[in-house]
């Protein structure tokens, strides 16, 4: 009797295991999940004047249950060419950005995990401490650099290799600066954790049999890096679509992006219903890399 | 020795609870969330240790930062500062609660024509109290302007930043727009002699559009608070701006001596007039409080301290004479009875208005 209750119990009493598997779960639902239900909800209501402004999307009439959902938001965004042109701008910025990153990150991470453990420490502290300043002020600090009488001009006017100030602060170029200034950490340190992990032993072997350094780099560093380098892109990629800081801070008038579109709709406009559904959609834009990334990423565990 | 610290602590814990219990009881607390740089450095401590109150202080900078957080609901605020046209809207959200007159003093301080021009977005003056005003106008650079259009410039006019043949000359030294486009449209109606106020959507997509259409490209940038800084360091020469923060500007560039100078001018044709209101959450919880500091906040020293600071307008009559001459005396802070009669005062818009305005707007900055 006793040892059959202790085996139900066994049964209903969650293991460690468990339990472990349970918190990012947890996690998940509570900081994903349902917020997104949220949002999600929220895109289907309509705009009211009230606290909150939009409306209920269930009501009760009778003991029956009325379900309301306004589809209108969406077909308003595809109205308007204003918003498929914002979404195709941020992908295109976070794409530009994400490979400039690649081409700048890559080098770095590779020079890292080439180099004498002693180093090693040290250049990756580099990489890993300005990030311990508050972001916003590092993205102050590119106005300074970038401005028209700024660090940047002004050591260029004094080499004499320009003749008037450059015009980059308030460009889409200042943006691309801005974006691969402060992802490049999310870029290098994934790679950085990629090549370490290669075998030495088939470079050696790939010298041996004659092969030049450039083909053993693209032969056998650069496909056993590939999982390494999607993660990387990913890191970049996914939040530089939904930026919003760094384009209102060093982006001009003719920067478009998703984030500032999202922004107006929630502050300008008030339009709680139609925000949510740019966020929606944005969400759906960005799941497709985040399943390729999936996809990769179980690969390479197995 | 153990039980010697452990003693200690246990004394210590019960001092903390004691002194926290105090303060709870007595609720001596207040939540003030007002726009940033909009108060003497100095008001709210003379406040408190006049009354013993402490105020918790946090700022914004958008209305519609102010707004988002008052329609969430439960903005833990008792004291919040919307604009006038703001508050209209806000009114009918049912976000505010009554303000109890009979707590306030010092009310007949304020001035009668202005309250009564505030009917317009609060009928009775039951929710808002006046704190200060001001004018949405030009913040220029006389002498840069004067060097690119030479000496016939329409400095005191509209048409300096809404006529092609100058706003195209002026791109070389700067030209700012506010990036509000409550403020900014109604100012373009005006110019076109139509109702600033204007309910048509058309009147904005056929009438105002084209007009920003046609000088977008000359604009420097859209922003409403970069060109303080820009003005006052002769970054821009010419910016539509609020009177106050072109004020500043004009301070801050007197203080550099970098042989800048900056003026306000509020065009002939007319401005755009604003007030920004003190108005109490109806889910405060410092109700008590909230009525005392908006009374204090209407003593005329004290808000005559704050107007010498921000160079802003108050609604205060009793104060005018507290006012420093070189503020009370500048007629683009306090306009002179000519000047008043051109001004109009922003009104609400229907949800309709807003993102036609906010969608031109967008169309203006992005091209798209």
């Amino acid at each position: 009797m006793r040892a059959k209750l202790e085996n139900t119990l066994k049964k209903i009493i969650p293991r460690g295991r468990s339990i472990v598997i349970a918190i990012p779960f947890a996690w998940m639902i509570l900081f994903f999940l349902i917020p997104f239900a949220f949002v999600l909800k929220i895109s289907f209501a309509e705009l009211q004047l009230a606290i909150p402004p939009f409306t209920a999307l269930t009501k009760l009439i009778e003991e029956s249950l009325h379900i309301k959902l306004n589809l209108g938001n969406y077909l308003f965004l595809l109205q308007d060419p204003l918003y498929i042109n914002a979404y195709i701008s941020s992908v295109k910025f976070a794409f530009v950005s994400t490979m400039l990153c690649l081409l700048i990150g890559y080098p770095m991470a590779y020079a890292i995990s080439k180099s004498s453990p002693n180093i090693r420490n040290i250049l990756l502290m580099l990489i890993v401490l300005p990030s311990w300043t508050e972001f916003l002020i590092r993205i102050y600090a590119w106005i300074g650099i970038l401005k028209n009488n700024g660090i940047l001009n002004n050591f260029l006017l004094w080499l004499g290799v320009i003749d008037e100030p450059l015009v980059i602060l308030n460009t889409n170029i200042a943006v691309y600066i801005g974006i691969v200034y402060g992802y490049l950490p999310f870029m290098i340190l994934p790679l950085y954790t990629n090549l370490t992990k290669h075998d030495d032993t088939l470079l050696e072997a790939a010298y041996d049999l004659g092969c030049p350094p450039w083909k053993s780099f693209l032969t056998i560093t650069l496909p056993l890096s590939f999982a390494g380098i999607v993660a990387g892109c990913m890191l970049v990629f996914i939040p530089a679509v939904g930026e919003f800081v760094i384009p209102e801070l060093l982006g001009g008038s003719e920067t478009l992006m998703i984030g500032k579109v999202l922004w107006q709709e929630f502050f300008n406009n008030r339009d709680w219903p139609v925000a949510s559904a740019v966020a929606i959609i944005m969400l759906i834009i960005l799941a497709v890399p985040l399943a390729i990334f999936h996809h990769f990423q179980a690969k390479e565990t197995l | 020795m153990l039980r010697h610290i452990i003693g200690k602590l246990a004394l210590t814990i019960a001092a903390v609870f004691l002194v926290n219990g105090a303060l709870t009881a007595e609720e001596k607390i207040l939540h003030f969330y007002n726009w940033s740089d909009y108060i003497a450095e100095d008001t709210l401590e003379n406040f408190t240790k006049e009354t013993g109150i402490k105020v918790v202080y946090d700022v914004f900078d958008s209305n519609e930062v102010l707004e988002t957080k008052l329609l969430a609901g439960k903005s833990g605020f008792d004291i919040v500062v919307p604009s006038n046209s703001f508050l209209a809207r806000q009114i009918k959200a049912g976000v505010f609660q009554k303000i109890d007159k009979s707590k306030l003093t010092n009310y007949g301080n304020l001035d009668k024509a202005l309250l009564k021009v505030l009917e317009t977005n609060d009928p009775g003056n039951l929710y808002g109290v006046p704190y200060l005003w001001g004018t949405t106008g030009l913040g220029i650079n006389p002498a840069k302007i004067k060097a690119v259009l030479g000496d016939d410039a329409p400095m005191n006019s509209w048409d300096l930043v809404f006529q092609e043949k100058y706003i195209s000359k002026l791109k070389s030294c700067g030209v700012s727009f506010l990036d509000a486009p409550s403020d900014v449209l109604p100012s373009v109606l005006l110019y076109l002699g139509e109702d600033p106020n204007s309910l048509s959507t058309s009147m904005y997509l056929d009438k105002v559009q084209p007009l920003l259409m046609k000088i977008r490209s000359h604009v420097t940038y859209y922003h409403s608070s970069k060109y303080i800084n820009d003005l006052a360091n002769g970054d821009i020469c010419v910016a539509i701006g609020w009177s106050g923060d072109v004020a500043q500007a004009a301070t801050r560039a007197d203080e550099a001596e970098n042989n800048v100078e900056v003026q306000y001018v509020i065009p002939t044709e007319g401005a755009g007039l604003w007030f920004d209101m003190l108005a109490i959450p109806a889910d405060a919880k410092n109700v008590e409080n909230a009525h005392i500091l908006i009374n204090y906040l209407m003593r005329p020293d004290v808000i005559a301290e704050i107007t010498n600071y921000v160079w802003y307008a108050n609604a205060n009559t009793a104060s005018f004479n507290l006012v420093d001459k070189e503020i009370s005396g500048d007629t683009s802070i306090y306009p002179d009875a000519e000047t008043k009669k051109k001004l109009f005062i922003f009104d609400v818009m229907p949800p309709k208005i807003d993102r036609v305005q906010n969608r031109i707007m967008t169309r203006i900055r992005t091209g798209q």
